[in-house]
């Protein structure tokens, strides 16, 4: 087994999908059970902040909270002499500006917390508060193994913050698992530009084939190594393979679909704490997965 | 009367049973919001009557040359974008936010904005009537937007042909490209399935309706999965005054139907699912009828 003398060497390992529910955490908190189940230093980053899930398969001993806060800029009427340069340099239409009634305020949902309005503003009207977007839990685990949770407030304009400080969280060695956001746009390129190895997983179906293909068109900009593994690789069509073969990726795993599997999984449990060949199949996987990365 | 059919937890068949309401219809205007992935157009196939370019972000480049190493930017750069490697100023693509302060502040001006325009809006015809969706460039900005672009759009197909359906396919999660999604319909379905991770899901989706004060009926897919979980998201939605528009159980042929480019409604016109989803979209359009009169 290649990954128990991996030792304390640091890898990064993003597990991420284009498509949302392709079996992506189930990946994931398998892979970080295997790796607990065999003393491996090691911890599981949960950096699907707006639908976070993994903490359902692991017991915790105990949880800490961090919120995460950014600044958000306050104007004083008083101080402000309405000269339109905060409202000018807001790349984000944040500053609600209207002269004629001497009214202006900034409208905290749309703020990026960039600072240009501070920056812009020569009469000393502005000041900055803290504003709390979302949460980062840290769940400490029986043997003293760890799951980083990002989890960002409802209707924040975008995860990235709280999805970096969760990352940031996991200053150790050994193998750091994330699991991904879906989708391409910017917290998963976050995540994914975190890591030193992606695995996506995909299904074999039409969708599943285009969204792979977007997911890929993502990692050869970022220049980010990967390999695939094929989650209900019996259904669907056999054209997500030939594309892989075709183009000659790294197939990582195949797992035929399995209703108990499925069924077992619902309810928040992890099939190789279940059974000896689930646990080899993701021992299988974490080894391909450090053979393929570190070549 | 406008539909959007969401669901949190991605996966949950949310798009696949946005089809059948479509094919159920047969005349509607589709909007495809789910611009980070969107796929209904590989089933449907639609003509583009029109192609727009969408500028979203901008991010800011240098350029070496002019750059007098005053470190201004650098200081002033709040998302780690600008760092200095080997005397020279380096912007990271993927940091950088587009705020534009850094070019604004520059003595030499050697910080331009550079308008990202690969992102996609396109619109046509299909076989239940007028398609919108949104393409995003690969590691675009999904800021909600592109989605606002689609709406909008559907609004003036609506109305230009006349047709009272707009279904919206919206995205996965709970941020911004959500809200613009379900922002002003008439109704949103939650899409679920009995999973502890789609019941959590349905949960902090359906806050997010209640905040828009949205008419919201739930639809368990996959129900025979775990059907101890399906009775207890069954349970929530009673108590939480939620409606429930019903279950469909696990079956294959969904996926079947998928791999043929097929709305499960095409594939089985007399199956077990093709009825209950037609039940399912009548009881939908009936309560969000009655919420809104």
């Amino acid at each position: 087994m290649l990954f128990k003398t991996h030792g304390n060497k640091q890898l990064k390992i993003a597990i991420a999908s284009g498509k949302g529910g392709t079996g992506k955490t189930f990946v994931a908190t398998n892979l970080y059970s295997v790796l607990q189940q065999n003393q491996v230093s090691s911890i599981l980053i949960d950096c699907d902040a707006e639908e976070p899930n993994d903490h359902f398969f692991f017991k915790s001993i105990s949880k800490t909270n961090k919120e995460v806060q950014v600044n958000i800029p306050v104007i004083s009427t008083e101080s402000c002499v309405f000269c339109d340069k905060c409202h000018e340099y807001c790349h984000y239409n944040a500053i609600f500006y209207l002269p004629s009634l001497q009214q202006i305020h900034v409208m905290e949902d749309l703020c990026h917390s960039c600072g240009a309005c501070s920056v812009a503003c020569e009469h000393n009207a502005i000041t900055e508060k803290k504003k709390t977007i979302g949460t980062v839990t840290t769940y400490l685990l029986p043997g003293n193994y760890k799951l980083i949770e990002s989890r960002v407030n409802i209707g924040v304009y975008s995860p990235v913050p709280v999805i970096t400080s969760a990352i940031k969280e996991a200053e150790q060695q050994g193998i750091i698992i994330l699991d991904a956001p879906p989708g391409t746009s910017c917290p998963f390129i976050h995540t994914v530009n975190n890591a030193d190895y992606v695995v996506l997983v995909a299904e074999p179906t039409p969708f599943g084939l285009s969204d792979l293909q977007k997911t890929i068109a993502v990692l050869h900009i970022l220049e980010k190594p990967f390999g695939i593994v094929i989650n209900k690789s019996d259904i669907g069509t056999l054209a997500m393979s030939d594309f892989i073969q075709k183009e000659n990726y790294d197939l990582l795993l195949s797992i035929p679909f399995d209703r108990s599997v499925a069924s077992f999984y619902s309810e928040g449990k992890i099939m190789a704490e279940r059974e000896e060949k689930w646990k080899e199949i993701f021992e299988n996987l974490i080894d391909k997965i450090i053979e393929t990365a570190c070549k | 009367m406008q539909i959007a059919i969401i669901s949190g937890k991605g996966g949950t068949g949310k798009s696949s049973i946005t089809a059948a309401f479509a094919s159920i219809e047969k005349n509607v205007v589709l909007a495809d919001c789910d611009v980070d992935a969107s796929n209904l157009y590989l089933l449907f196939t639609p003509t583009h009557n029109e192609e727009r370019a969408y500028v979203g972000a901008e991010t800011a480049i240098i350029d070496n040359n002019l750059c007098i190493s005053c470190m201004k930017c650098w200081e002033n750069c709040r998302f780690d974008a600008i760092s200095y490697v080997n005397q020279k100023i380096n912007i990271s693509d993927v940091a950088c936010d587009g705020c534009g302060l850094c070019a604004r502040i520059c003595p030499t001006q050697a910080i331009m904005m550079q308008q990202h325009d690969k992102s996609r809006l396109y619109s046509g015809s299909f076989r239940y009537g007028k398609m919108v969706y949104g393409v995003l460039a690969p590691g675009e900005e999904n800021s909600g937007k592109l989605v606002n672009e689609v709406r909008s759009k559907a609004n003036i197909i609506a109305t230009e042909n006349d047709l009272a359906i707009t279904l919206i396919d919206g995205p996965p999660g709970i941020g911004c490209p959500v809200i613009s999604a379900i922002a002003n319909v008439d109704g949103v379905v939650l899409v679920t399935e009995p999973t502890l991770s789609g019941f959590h899901d349905l949960k902090r989706i359906k806050e997010i309706a209640d905040n828009f004060r949205l008419p919201a009926c739930v639809i368990i897919n996959k129900f025979t999965i775990n059907e101890k979980i399906s009775s207890e998201i069954e349970a929530w939605c009673k108590k939480e005054k939620v409606n429930f528009a019903g279950k469909i159980p696990f079956d294959l042929v969904m996926v079947e139907a998928m791999t043929q480019l097929k709305t499960i409604i095409e594939y089985q016109p007399n199956g077990t699912i093709t009825k209950k989803l037609k039940e399912i979209y009548n009881y939908i359009k009936l309560n969000i009828n009655k919420q809104t009169n």
